[in-house]
């Protein structure tokens, strides 16, 4: 029996100390026309041999194109440190800290995370991790209600350049607690805030500003903040952890820094994985702290006043507050905070710095190639961190096809998400990309682009 | 083992040192406008590869954990992860594959979550699942929301309260609050079971639905369910089943027969996904025909084109009614590739052997500690996957509270059972020991309980200041919260 220890002998001692002839009478409280024969739809077991077997054939079918997308998850070289300590037993087989005593390691890898996030994010004090950037949007925007009582309208204004998914998912779960979202014009030249639209008279309880921005184009973060400060509404930022290297940190955007930063933790060592596990992260200013969902580590003392590590603030959570607790939460994404923690331990603001500029540097070399093809432009003038849209001279989705078919994944079609973006590609280049690798897929686009069929319609 | 606690990795950092083969060996020209630029240095530790292995190595080895101790977590489904559903999640096609990847470049992981969606409505007897939700309390969101979708499609405005029985898990109230939803808790009775008469008063044109764990948080099978389902139906209210406890019927009881209309499964319990020092979960929802067109989405399709079955994403266009995405992505999908293995392993047969060996295991305990004097909760009930004994009158003679018994078990090697939950049970210990640990396990376990209790009883020992053989002693819980600190703070 796979993973079950007990002989027959252990089995029989079992029912007869319990009183039972066998194990189907442990089941008697279960009223008899319930209990079913056998399941449909679970095929027969495989051994471990068979299903690695099964399982490198599946692998095998996706196989490892060379990626060129990003739109919120990012391939980085992930060190073989991280994983092979993230998945030590230990870590990996444990669960939520209730008993500190006997969890001193996830606790304090925690502390040290939050740490690191606040020293990356600049603002005061950071939870233990949401389930993803997306879901963070959400639940910022749940606490941003909560924390700004002085603005009565429950409207939450989303720069432009905020992930469509983050919004669509900020809907669906903040959506059923009457707060609407609604997106600030786009200034078609720079894909940025329209400034000329914003209305004075606006009262959002909050105002959203991803940097980059999900087109790839670096917003001007600290217009955008001071305007919505002096409406009093709640400053929340989405940023990749990774650009934090090379650009300004939330808490210092505008004269007073934002409110709260939140994002997708994922670059920082966590496997693409086709978009999971990965993690949220959530920082804020000290004074938001109490509204802030999710768990919580603290330093404190013990009985021997020695230093330990303890879940607090929990008067905020599910467990006690039931129906009036700041979110439904009770976990956060542990063994991924883990890695990220490794990841940035090993790492160091220098190596972030050198994982952040090379993928600027990849970047540019591919948008320079490509740009240099009759038929490929940027969408967008202005500085970028290391994705850019370009607009092609034709619909994007049969090219992406047919570089796919050359095993290169050559960006996001832009037009699905952002229809008035027509035939626009958003490219991202990371560290992990060899000049080869990048000019592999410039000659790729070249032919593609003068394959007449490929213009599709 | 001696414990020691180790300094911050931010204490042993040392200005200008690096872990050299980890980043790219050079910085790259930046063009970044100086307006946007960051200027400041974050203080990140500085370390060697040794010492970051050394450091996270020796933290790991302050936690307990399913591979080095015991852990009778009730309600958490503590049992053995499988090695092999990690390293074939991470076989590098799957590690590496992007979210936004083509399908052409999908087939190998997405047959995978295609037969995943298949197993799981055969072992809940649903019509549909969505793997979306990324833990259980996302699962439990999703369900709720979906409840609250389908009378709002049919045009029946008022039904937003939920019930909940008082012994519910926290996040059943806190969810339903977060759909916008009232919450009504239902009592339960001396039994065990759900009080009939109090439910039947609590239904009315305003009920949108029950949220129900079956077997209850309390360890015992509801054995009115189909009553129940019922009378919420009559009522015009959906019955949505927290499958916190599907371990303990799986293969033997489905949640569709015993008439829920929507299920939330945790992965991360019953198919062994790993709990990793609390999350990444899954929270995979399961449904029938009347709330289908809600589900979360993407969810995975599959056609037969040219003979070949080819998988694709259903999204808006397939589900235009869908409560709507919940993650970026698709959730947690290396937890679902994890929870694939496992269920190929176990197999149909399998099943039904996890539900009957988590429950010999867990009426063997119970029948253990009720000879040894311990007092059940629910005495005259067949224990499910777990049960919960009291320890009210340790407390008042002796002065042995449920804390202290959970604090002298890590003395004694084992993880505590889940204390205090639920809440209707004074000084309780809720104990789940899987169908994965051994007779011997179970046998050890029980002698502590007895040496523990006979201790304080005989002895006059107190457990008030243990543990005493852990990393730290008890922790300054209200310090913590008073005199926050929650960061490291750079000596500047």
């Amino acid at each position: 029996m796979p993973f079950i220890p007990h002989t027959r002998k252990d089995t029989e001692e079992m029912l007869a100390a319990i009183g039972v002839p066998d194990l189907d009478t442990l089941f008697d409280e279960i009223p008899p026309e319930l209990i079913i024969d056998s399941i449909e739809g679970v095929p027969e077991a495989l051994s471990e041999m068979q299903i690695t077997r099964l399982m490198h054939k599946r692998a095998a079918i996706d196989g490892t194109p060379s990626c060129f997308i990003g739109a919120g998850a990012y391939e980085h070289h992930i060190p073989t440190v991280v994983w092979d300590i993230a998945t030590r037993g230990e870590f990996y087989s444990a669960y939520t800290p209730y008993q500190a005593e006997a969890s001193q390691g996830t606790l304090q890898t925690i502390y040290e995370y939050q740490s690191m996030i606040t020293e990356l994010t600049g603002l005061d004090v950071s939870n233990a991790s949401l389930y993803d950037g997306a879901s963070g949007l959400a639940e910022a925007s749940l606490m941003a209600v909560r924390t700004n009582r002085a603005v009565k309208s429950r409207r939450v204004m989303l720069a432009p350049g905020v992930n469509p998914i983050y919004a669509q998912v900020a809907e669906a779960i903040a959506g059923s607690q009457a707060i609407t979202f609604e997106s600030i014009a786009m200034d078609a030249k720079t894909g940025n805030v329209d400034f000329d639209s914003l209305d004075d008279n606006a009262d959002p309880v909050a105002v959203v500003i991803q940097q980059p921005s999900f087109l790839g184009t670096l917003e001007d973060v600290d217009r955008l903040t001071n305007w919505a400060v002096e409406r009093g509404a709640i400053v929340i930022a989405i940023v990749n952890p990774m650009s934090l290297a090379l650009l300004k940190a939330p808490a210092q955007w505008g004269d007073s820094g934002a409110d709260i930063a939140c994002g997708e933790g994922q670059p920082l060592g966590v496997p693409l994985s086709s978009g999971g596990p990965y993690f949220g992260f959530m920082t804020c200013k000290q004074k938001h702290v109490r509204q802030m969902p999710g768990r919580i580590v603290g330093r404190t003392t013990d009985l021997d006043d020695k230093p330990g590590y303890a879940l607090t603030l929990q008067a905020r959570e599910q467990h006690i507050r039931r129906s009036k607790a700041t979110s439904n939460i009770c976990t956060n994404q542990g063994l991924m905070v883990t890695a990220a923690t490794i990841y940035m331990s090993l790492l160091g603001f220098d190596g972030l710095v050198k994982v952040a500029s090379q993928s600027q540097r990849n970047t540019k070399r591919l948008v320079d190639g490509l740009c240099s093809l009759d038929g490929v432009q940027r969408v967008f003038e202005g500085s970028y961190f290391h994705e850019v849209a370009l607009r092609l001279d034709r619909p994007v989705a049969p090219v992406l096809a047919a570089l796919a078919a050359n095993d290169i994944l050559g960006g996001l079609d832009l037009s699905a998400y952002t229809p008035e973006l027509e035939n626009a590609l958003l490219v991202c280049v990371t560290e992990t990309k060899t000049d080869e690798d990048i000019d592999e897929y410039i000659d790729a686009m070249r032919k593609v682009l003068a394959t007449e069929s490929a213009r599709g319609s | 083992m001696e414990y020691r606690m180790e300094k911050l990795i931010f204490e042993k950092s040392r200005s200008g040192r690096r872990a050299f083969a980890q980043a790219p060996r050079e910085t790259a020209a930046t063009d970044i406008p100086d307006a946007l630029r960051r200027t400041d240095r974050p203080g990140l530790p500085e370390a060697s590869e040794l010492q970051v292995v050394r450091h996270f190595t020796r933290l790991s080895q302050l936690n307990f954990s399913i591979d080095t101790q015991f852990y009778p977590l009730g309600s958490c489904t503590m049992k053995y992860n499988p090695r092999a559903c990690n390293a074939l999640a991470l076989l590098p096609p799957f590690a590496g594959r992007h979210p936004l990847g083509p399908v052409s470049h999908g087939q190998g992981f997405m047959s995978c979550m295609y037969e995943l969606q298949e197993m799981l409505i055969g072992v809940t007897g649903m019509t549909a699942v969505s793997l979306t939700p990324m833990a259980g309390a996302q699962g439990e969101f999703a369900g709720v929301a979906m409840i609250k979708a389908y009378h709002v499609a049919r045009g029946d405005l008022e039904r937003n309260e939920i019930l909940v029985p008082d012994a519910a898990h926290g996040t059943n109230p806190a969810t339903a609050t977060m759909c916008g939803c009232v919450v009504k808790e239902i009592p339960t009775g001396p039994d065990g079971d759900i009080n009939f008469e109090a439910l039947q008063a609590a239904l009315g044109p305003k009920t949108a639905g029950i949220m129900l764990t079956n077997p209850s948080t309390l360890g015992v099978f509801e054995r009115r369910i189909v009553d129940v389902a019922k009378l919420v139906h009559e009522a015009g209210g959906l019955l949505y089943y927290d499958g916190a406890n599907l371990n303990a019927i799986l293969g033997k009881v489905r949640p569709g027969d015993m008439g829920f209309d929507v299920i939330h499964m945790n992965l991360h319990k019953t198919f062994s996904t790993p709990h990793g020092g609390g999350g990444p979960g899954s929270g995979a929802v399961g449904v029938n025909d009347r709330l289908k067109a809600f589900m979360p989405i993407p969810v995975v399709g599959a056609e037969e084109r040219d003979g070949e079955t080819v998988y694709r994403w259903l999204a808006e266009d397939d589900l235009p009614q869908s409560i709507g995405r919940l993650s970026g992505f698709m959730g947690n999908s290396g937890v679902l590739l994890r929870a694939y293995v496992y269920m190929r392993m176990i197999g149909r047969d399998g099943m039904r052997r996890i539900a009957e060996y988590a429950t010999l295991n867990a009426n063997y305990l119970q029948t253990k500690l009720a000879a040894a004097g311990f007092e059940l909760a629910f005495p005259g009930r067949r224990a499910s996957h777990e049960f919960i004994i009291s320890l009210r009158k340790e407390a008042k003679t002796v002065n042995m509270t449920a804390m202290d018994v959970a604090k002298a078990l890590l003395d004694c090697n084992y993880h505590a059972p889940t204390t205090y939950f639920p809440l209707l049970v004074p000084e309780c210990l809720l104990i789940e020991p899987t169908e994965t640990e051994s007779k011997e396990t179970l046998d050890g376990f029980v002698d502590a309980m007895i040496k523990i209790a006979n201790d304080a009883r005989d002895k006059g020992v107190s457990y008030k200041e243990a543990p005493y053989k852990m990393p730290v002693r008890r922790l300054d819980d209200v310090k913590a919260a008073r005199q926050l600190d929650i960061r490291f703070q750079r000596p500047d």
